[in-house]
């Protein structure tokens, strides 16, 4: 990790500029990721993408795509960088966190080159804000491998189906168990608490299903404390696809519409508790 | 109920399934009987009889947020699985959706507390609302309520203040409530009990949403007051440990556990004997109070002071009598009358109105 120590030079384009009418639709983005006070920042033409780990087991990655940008111009191929989320989050929601119709905050972020801090132009009703935050060497993320061809299971559901229950998991519960079968029961998330078991059957018919493709039956447990964080996304998004592959490997996606209706994501895959196997590096 | 203990009981006999607690103190004892009529299916398998206790936190996890619930889930069912050793819990939701919970319970013997409306000198009926609306007017952090009955069948409702407090620093709330606001008042004039406010303020928030009628039925200080509501596939009891009137006879009645009028246990029933014994125990020392905080200086019974001087170290925590040294626990009888599933005899007075209902 290092610091910035040089001075910005005058007149040097800057190497990523985004703008946003409304620093929200970034902010609630990264909240859904904000359980770790570090973030990788990946930024390429495609738009930027937020990396938060946990624990080599857990990965989650927020995208924000170009097309949400109000601009959105990289000199380079990409540019990546490391940066202190919980910073981040609390420069963007600087002017306050309430959602009052007609009032937003608009946002300039600037990156001038490796090294350099990330700027924060702030402006809302006429109060401009300026943050400067240090950028840090960033560190090589875990390669979870996940590749499309190998899921065996998926299934899409609405999210007000497992909102509540995610919520309501049995965190005495050292481990979240996940079972997704072409045959009864369909889809379970059990645990396993102090008060007992408690299992939780999605039909595969239910209206809540928009899709569903299990090819095989697989049981996998996962640390109830790296999926626990993903209720922040699980809440704001509208639709989640859940994917297993066949090393057990989990993949969560869930769909986020913002006020305006652009669709963004966030991604997390987890490991599964037993025989942990580092993932490529 | 959990307001009151931390262990849920469970026993399903043929007049519905009853659910209970106790607090640790053994001050206070709650049933709800819901008869079988108010299940959609009510069915008993074997063991009979099969009564068991889950830890009261596991039980009230799986009914977490009530709202959602009341949106959400179209029916519940219970099994009780003795060959596991688990009640299963299982919620069938909107779109589908099952919510299984397998519950750890224990084995447990017969909880009950022996008390007999018939032998309460008063007794009335109110709309649990008239009640509700009154005790708002005390504070959260209140202990314990005087209830008292005034002329011309008024009722009113004090804090209680302890007597070593000083007066300057307390500030009594007192009101009183007009006959016409009961629907039946028979009560012994100048008769006042004192207990514990937050179980009864439990019972209150159900007794309002319940829309079930709540009588009150109550003798001297130190023996217990029964709150009862009744409706058709419902029967509630609340029974909690008044205190005794300090300037009285000290002699402890006894009366709070009538264990005279206690039949032995069968030899054969021993886990009921631990509940027995416990009885027995306080039969040993008698004129002296099963409270176990109770001084050791009851030679000086119309003295007051030295004795609540004891009580002043006890740090008196609201809603748990125990501290409070002149609350005798409740007696728990443990026995079953043969060929009966359940219930000790004073239980009589009850199964009239059960059998009304069933």
């Amino acid at each position: 990790m290092s610091f910035s120590t040089q001075l910005p030079a005058s007149g040097e384009p800057y190497v990523l500029v985004a703008s946003l009418d409304n620093a929200r639709h970034l902010s609630s983005l990264l909240r859904a990721v904000h359980f770790q006070d570090h973030a990788t920042c990946f930024a390429t033409s495609n738009g930027i993408r937020v990396t938060v780990e946990d624990a080599k087991c857990m990965q989650a990655h927020a995208f924000i795509q170009a097309e949400i940008f109000q601009e959105f111009t990289l000199q380079e191929k990409s540019v990546t960088f490391r940066i202190n989320l919980s910073v981040l989050i609390d420069c963007l929601t600087i002017f306050g966190t309430g959602s009052l119709p007609g009032t937003s905050t608009a946002l300039r972020m600037c990156y001038r080159d490796y090294g350099y801090p990330l700027m924060l132009f702030l402006e809302e009703g006429g109060v401009v804000t300026v943050c400067k935050i240090n950028t840090q060497e960033p560190e090589e993320l875990l390669d979870f491998d996940f590749c499309s061809t190998k899921v065996i299971n998926k299934i899409i559901l609405q999210s007000e189906g497992l909102r509540e229950a995610f919520a309501e998991l049995d965190m005495t519960s050292e481990v979240l168990q996940i079972t997704m079968s072409p045959d009864k029961p369909y889809f379970r998330l059990s645990t396993f608490g102090n008060a007992g078991s408690a299992h939780l059957d999605y039909p595969k018919d239910s209206d809540l299903m928009e899709a569903f493709h299990c090819n095989k039956t697989q049981t996998n447990r996962y640390k109830i404390s790296l999926l626990k964080p993903c209720t922040k996304a699980l809440a704001l998004s509208s639709k989640v696809s859940i994917r297993t592959d066949d090393r057990g490997f989990l993949s969560l996606q869930y769909m986020i519409r913002n006020e305006d209706g652009q669709i963004c994501f966030v991604e997390c895959y987890c490991c599964p508790d037993e025989d942990i196997t580092e993932a490529g590096m | 109920l959990s307001r009151i203990g931390d262990e849920l009981y469970l026993e399903p006999t043929d007049s519905g399934l009853s659910l209970r607690s106790v607090n640790s103190s053994r001050s206070a004892f709650a049933s709800f009987l819901f008869a079988p009529l108010f299940f959609q299916l009510y069915q008993l398998g074997e063991p009979q009889p099969f009564r068991c206790k889950v830890l009261m936190k596991s039980f009230l996890g799986v009914f977490r947020s009530l709202p959602s619930l009341e949106k959400t889930v179209g029916k519940c069912l219970i099994l009780l699985k003795p060959s596991a050793n688990r009640l299963v819990l299982q919620l069938h939701c909107k779109y589908g959706v099952t919510k299984t919970h397998n519950l750890a319970f224990q084995e447990c013997e017969l909880l009950q507390a022996v008390f007999d409306t018939q032998r309460c000198a008063s007794s009335f009926c109110a709309p649990a609302r008239v009640l509700a609306e009154a005790v708002v007017h005390f504070p959260q952090t209140l202990a314990e309520v005087t209830l008292g009955a005034g002329p011309e069948g008024k009722i009113s409702l004090r804090n209680y203040v302890e007597d070593e407090m000083e007066p300057k620093k307390t500030m009594v709330t007192e009101l009183w409530l007009a006959e016409d606001e009961f629907q039946r008042v028979a009560v012994t004039p100048g008769s006042s009990i004192t207990f514990c406010l937050k179980e009864f303020r439990g019972l209150l928030t159900f007794a309002e949403a319940s829309n079930l009628p709540l009588t009150i039925h109550y003798d001297v200080p130190g023996r217990p007051v029964v709150f009862t509501l009744d409706g058709a596939v419902l029967e509630v009891h609340l029974v909690l440990a008044t205190l005794l009137d300090p300037k009285s006879d000290l002699q402890c009645p006894m009366a709070n556990g009538s264990v005279s009028h206690l039949p032995l246990p069968s030899d054969d029933l021993t886990d009921d004997l631990e509940s027995y014994m416990v009885a027995m125990e306080t039969e040993e020392e008698p004129g002296v109070p099963p409270s176990p905080t109770f001084p050791l200086h009851t030679p000086e019974p119309a003295q007051s002071d030295p004795e609540e001087e004891e009580e002043e170290k006890e740090g008196a925590v609201p809603g748990t009598p125990p501290h409070k040294k002149f609350f005798c626990s409740l007696f728990f009888g443990s026995v079953l009358t043969p060929g009966g599933p359940s219930l000790a005899p004073t239980q009589e007075v009850l199964a009239e109105d059960s059998d009304n209902d069933c």
